[in-house]
């Protein structure tokens, strides 16, 4: 009994109760890296495989057609689609108004991108411009684009000007909102820098304060480029015979439902480039930043 | 920039007021009586230094305790300190980050606001002297830490500057490339005689680089000591121990490291000693070095 009781309470008893080193606890090993875990295969490049979405949505829509799980008359078919293509193509329809819509957004993005700079720009880096400007601009983003509809068509009639003026508008304030908050974020520690090798003002604004807010600027670019189609459809409403939003009405009156999906799948192509587009400045002016690439 | 601000006068050597028997005749930094509060702190309180022309000074003292805001008032980055602040024109900061522009490549970097027509070559050359030469076209970005921070000493050099002021400019880096940038910055400070201003609280780097360690505590200069040691320097030196114990105690700080929890009495500390009685402790007490470090020689 006595020799049972020594041996099983003084060993643990004095290790809990001292703070001699203990031993190390037991480990399992796990491989991480090694001859039996697969790596990883690459079959197709990097551009095809980004096409894999679309391509499934266009195989399921083209399926579903085919086996009548969609009601040709209420979702046309891939095919019918199509020859409404062709057809607009061949009278060349489709040129004229998808032209016409696209002057409108390049003129909208102008304006707006200038304004937009500009502003951000005064309200950055001035303390008056911000009091003027910040508050306001912070008031027209809460007003949604299409409520200002009338009143331009009041002030500006039913040309070009106004429906240019609402994509400029909310092109503008996607610039500012981002351009702003980024040129109030560059890193002061850059700006002291710059300070001690006797930078100007002027050097300190076109060398550190704008090329630090180079980021943001784009990101309010990315936003107001899909903006744009958006008031584009807003802008388009008003009288018009030229444009998609035109098409897209008459469409709409004619019951021509294929000319509908046509318009969306207009949008949706437009949407990638415009995308593509600014992933493109991104990567040219932005080559000094490692970007994360994904897994 | 700097001229503009109020405690940031230009003397010339010989009007300078400098305290009669303290500083060489030519003075790089004269500073009386600086003040700097944030708030109800007071992080600086009537501090006085002076540094000599060509003098490389290390200051040490615990984090929060006013080196750094001492080297931002030096630098013109600190409108509020008072009292007088006597610099020369051309001043160069490293920070403890290298804090490159990451939107310029690194030759950008180096020559950034340099209006000379032959800014190119001389930066060409300062990236050269720091061995970053085929570095020039390369982005920040793409630099390891030491790197950068080779390119910020270039950046600053290539300025040709009176006084350097080096704000913990190895405290990001790894032990290793620290001993290289020691020898380094040695090597470049001796080619072209800057007065220097290291802030530090690394007591061993301060001996290893300084001609003089001054102690800031309390918003004061507590204690100023000469480092008198023959370069090139290393830590195995039996003087290097002496006067680090010494910087040591003045910083209130005491170095025993060892596995024996110290509340365990002093039981555990005896059977540290009895189990390797030549465990590096010197005459003073303090832990030497030698035993775990490796002794860069540091030559000028």
């Amino acid at each position: 009994m006595t020799t049972l009781d020594s041996r099983v309470t003084t060993p643990v008893g004095s290790l809990a109760a001292s703070r001699e080193p203990r031993p190390s606890p037991p480990t399992t090993l796990i491989e991480v890296a090694g001859p039996s875990r697969p790596t990883k295969r690459v079959l197709l490049p990097r551009w095809l495989r980004k096409l894999y979405g679309p391509v499934a949505l266009l195989l399921l829509w083209w399926s579903t057609s085919a086996t009548g799980l969609l009601d040709p008359d209420l979702f046309p078919p891939p095919g019918a689609v199509v020859g409404a293509t062709t057809d607009l193509i061949a009278d060349g329809e489709l040129f004229l108004h998808v032209w016409a819509s696209i002057q409108r957004v390049l003129y909208g993005l102008l304006f707006g991108v200038l304004g937009g700079t500009v502003l951000a720009v005064l309200s950055g880096l001035t303390r008056i411009g911000e009091d003027l400007l910040d508050s306001t601009m912070q008031i027209l983003k809460a007003v949604p684009n299409y409520a200002l509809t009338p009143l331009l068509i009041m002030w500006m009639g039913i040309g070009e000007e106004p429906k240019i003026l609402l994509i400029a508008l909310g092109v503008g304030i996607a610039i500012y909102i981002n351009t702003y908050s980024a040129i109030r974020g560059v890193d002061n520690a850059l700006v002291e820098a710059a300070t001690t090798l006797g930078a100007s003002r002027a050097a300190l604004i076109w060398h550190v304060i704008l090329p630090g807010s180079l980021p943001g600027f784009l990101v309010g670019l990315r936003l107001a480029l899909s903006g744009a189609w958006l008031s584009l459809i807003f802008a388009e409403t008003i009288n018009t015979t030229e444009g998609i939003g035109y098409l897209m009405t008459r469409a709409q009156n004619l019951l021509q439902s294929e000319v509908s999906v046509l318009i969306l799948v207009i949008y949706a192509v437009i949407g990638m480039i415009s995308y593509a587009f600014v992933r493109f400045l991104e990567r040219r002016l932005l080559a000094w930043r490692p970007g994360f690439q994904g897994t | 920039m700097a001229s503009r601000l109020p405690g940031d006068v230009i003397p010339s050597a010989s009007n300078a007021p400098v305290p009669e028997g303290q500083a060489p005749p030519e003075a790089a930094v004269v500073v009386t009586g600086v003040r700097r509060r944030f708030g109800d702190h007071t992080v600086l309180d009537g501090l006085d230094l002076t540094i000599g022309a060509g003098e490389f000074v290390a200051m040490l003292g615990h984090s929060g305790s006013g080196k750094s805001t001492l080297l931002r008032a030096l630098a013109g980055l600190d409108p509020e300190v008072t009292g007088s602040v006597l610099v020369p024109p051309q001043r160069a900061v490293v920070f403890q980050h290298p804090r490159l522009l990451p939107w310029k490549r690194v030759l950008a970097n180096v020559i950034f606001n340099l209006r000379e027509p032959d800014a190119r070559q001389r930066g060409y050359a300062a990236l050269e002297e720091v061995g970053l030469a085929s570095h020039a076209r390369a982005w920040p970005a793409t630099l390891s830490g030491g790197e950068a921070q080779r390119v910020a000493l270039a950046r600053a050099l290539v300025r040709r500057p009176h006084l350097l002021l080096l704000d913990e400019p190895f405290g990001a880096l790894d032990a290793l490339t620290r001993i290289k940038m020691y020898a380094l910055l040695k090597r470049l400070c001796h080619r072209y005689r800057p007065a220097v201003l290291l802030v530090t609280h690394d007591v061993d780097e301060a001996i290893l680089l300084a001609d003089r360690v001054v102690v800031l505590q309390g918003g004061r200069i507590s204690l100023d000591l000469p480092v008198t040691l023959p370069t090139p320097r290393s830590r195995s030196e039996a003087g290097f121990t002496a006067l680090r114990a010494r910087l040591l105690s003045a910083l209130g700080v005491e170095e025993r490291v060892g596995d024996a929890d110290p509340r365990d009495a002093s039981q555990g500390d005896a059977a540290l000693q009895a189990a390797d009685p030549t465990d590096g402790v010197d005459s003073s007490g303090a832990r030497s070095w030698s035993a775990v470090a490796d002794s860069p020689e540091v030559s000028r």
